[in-house]
């Protein structure tokens, strides 16, 4: 694919994404149970909900016990689906996490919505930006962050045919559909979207969208640029990412959370270790958030196009 | 043939010997909670749980225990190996490098028995009670067993749990809570009063039930009639008396026994005190 044949065909939220991902695969597979806290509607469960009343479980605002709850039905056998904020999916609740659901091995999939500066007006108690970093610490946990509706909906479905514990990270607002209606998620594999020479971009979640944007506009400038959408941060495709970083020698990386723990951080640490290269991160710096429309914040935070093009130009002159 | 309340007795002699013998290898351990709670899991294993010990995780088609306050893991351990998990001889490799018996139980070495890590306080009634919603769905009418800490219920996620399971209607589970008064820091009217925990549980929605713990007969028979109470829209609470160290003198009527391991002079008085029923295992164990 060129840059250019990527174009948004619509915009809506990832997190539709989920709920009519998680109708498509309670469809094929009848050991999908759901369970939410308080937020059913916020996080499109309400078609599961009414599908499958007796597979759902409302259990109120009490986080730490849906954990507990999932690892006991997953003891059991079944494939439960856990959906509240992101905030209430880890930082809340990371020690049932860590205890009944890790290091238990439990095949239970934590669904995570509002993450990020994009959940907009509700400001900074709720818009987590540490969630990655805490997931991807966890020995056995498997961090997707899919970038756009289409692709959540793949994500969702295969997530429950992959026994461990699963976080899967998406979000609020409308956001531009860009990838395949019919695609096949690979966990665990980077999604090449364009392929450069001069410059690897690295993104995950929305910001896949901006790093497209951004793209476009370097290759405007004559940049050439490889984007790539790591939409499993854990397990890292390691080959895929250093295939692409033996070719280009720099990378910028690009995500919705702290510059501590997340995408940029796992990509580094690989690149340390087997390929060092100059390395830029668009990432938030150590703050928290606030309130605001989603756009304004991304600008405000440094995550919008232009600051993509800024941290690849500076890359670029560290090669 | 069930065995007979003397059989229960003389087996829970031999597992209070394996707590005393475990920790005291181990030179660490909590041996005070798991005397007094050796009735009750000699009352389960020997006798009231429907449990395959070729073990499957997912505990279909049988009874399921789960210890919350997975500090008490010795009185488990030996439960466990006395009634066919794993081997006896095992027990002396409790809180050792490599072993499978950690020193709160876990999952991740695979010791049959154990079906999800605790020690971690307040999160086992959470998972007791995922597994009765599942047996539910399943039409199993196996039951769910779980036992708490009592200090442990100082922990919020045991009251969503109990708030829970009273609006959901779990009522194929049977909770035990482990009421000795102790927790590390003293009694627990001393750290954070539990106060009037009968009315606690009521208020939640509970059918509540009193048992003494050091007393065989009343653990079979209050037991036996916590399954009566079965199916009958209430989730099952068993507030169980239990004395701290109980069947080693030194050891009662203290805190102080909570979280240490007695030591050499201290295990020999212990175990003069514990009659041998079924055979110690042998210890230094494989090259220890």
């Amino acid at each position: 694919m060129t840059l250019d044949q990527i174009q948004s065909t619509g915009k809506k939220a990832t997190r539709d994404g989920f709920g009519d991902g998680l109708m498509k695969a309670a469809r094929e597979n009848s050991n999908i149970v759901g369970l939410c806290a308080d937020l059913t509607g916020s996080l499109k469960m309400n078609a599961f909900q009414d599908a499958y009343p007796e597979r759902f479980f409302q259990v109120g605002i009490a986080e730490a016990n849906m954990m507990g709850i999932a690892a006991g039905l997953a003891t059991a056998g079944k494939i439960p689906y856990t959906g509240t904020f992101a905030n209430f999916s880890t930082g809340r609740v990371y020690d049932q996490i860590r205890q009944s659901i890790a290091y238990s091995h439990k095949n239970v999939k934590i669904c995570a919505s509002h993450a990020g500066l994009t959940l907009g007006e509700d400001g900074a108690t709720h818009q987590i930006l540490e969630d990655i970093g805490m997931m991807r610490m966890l020995p056995g946990m498997h961090v997707v962050v899919p970038c756009d509706y289409n692709q959540t909906v793949a994500a969702t479905v295969a997530i429950a045919e992959l026994y461990g514990p699963v976080y899967l990270r998406f979000g609020r607002p409308g956001w531009p559909i860009f990838t395949a209606e019919d695609q096949k998620f690979e966990i665990g594999k980077i999604q090449m979207l364009a392929q450069g020479s001069d410059v690897s971009i690295f993104a995950c979640g929305h910001m896949v969208w901006h790093a497209v944007e951004a793209a476009k506009t370097l290759a405007s400038e004559g940049v050439s640029c490889e984007v790539i959408n790591v939409h499993t941060i854990k397990p890292l495709d390691e080959t895929g990412i250093l295939d692409s970083l033996s070719k280009t020698k720099c990378a910028v990386t690009v995500e919705e959370h702290q510059r501590n723990g997340g995408l940029g951080d796992a990509i580094a640490q690989l690149a340390v270790r087997k390929l060092p290269v100059p390395i830029e991160m668009v990432a938030v710096n150590d703050s928290f958030g606030e309130s605001g429309k989603p756009t304004d914040l991304l600008a405000k935070y440094g995550l919008s196009p232009t600051d993509i093009v800024k941290a690849t130009k500076e890359v670029l002159k560290r090669k | 043939m069930p065995k007979s309340i003397s059989e229960l007795e003389a087996i829970a002699s031999q597992v209070r010997r394996d707590i005393v013998r475990q920790t005291h290898f181990a030179a660490s351990g909590h041996p005070g909670g798991s005397l007094g709670c050796a009735d009750f899991f000699t009352a389960l294993y020997f006798r009231v749980l429907r449990h395959d010990p070729s073990f499957n995780m997912s505990a279909k088609g049988e009874d399921v225990f789960f210890l919350s306050n997975g500090h008490i893991s010795p009185v488990w351990y030996s439960v466990l190996a006395r009634s066919g998990y794993f081997n006896v001889e095992e027990l002396a490799t409790f809180r050792k490098i490599d072993s499978r018996l950690q020193g709160h139980p876990a999952t991740h070495e695979n010791l049959p028995g154990v079906r999800v890590a605790s020690g971690s306080l307040g999160q086992g009634l959470s998972v007791a009670i995922g597994v009765a919603l599942s047996k539910k769905l399943e039409n199993d009418d196996h039951l769910v067993y779980a036992l708490t800490g009592d200090g442990e219920l100082q922990e919020g996620q045991i009251w969503e749990a109990a708030m829970f399971a009273a609006h959901y209607k779990v009522d194929n589970m049977i909770v035990t809570v482990d009421w000795n008064g102790q927790q590390i820091d003293g009694a627990n009217d001393d750290v954070i009063t539990l106060g009037d925990l009968e009315a606690k549980w009521v208020s939640f929605g509970w059918d509540v039930m009193h048992m003494d713990g050091n007393n065989m007969q009343d653990v079979v028979e209050s037991l036996e009639a916590a399954k009566n109470k079965i199916g009958k829209g209430k989730p099952i609470v068993i507030l169980m008396k239990t004395e701290m160290g109980y069947g080693v003198d030194f050891m009662t009527g203290t805190h102080k026994w909570h979280g240490v391991a007695p030591n050499e002079e201290q295990t020999k008085d212990a175990l003069s005190q514990l009659e041998e029923t079924l055979g110690d295992y042998p210890y230094p164990f494989a090259g220890q």
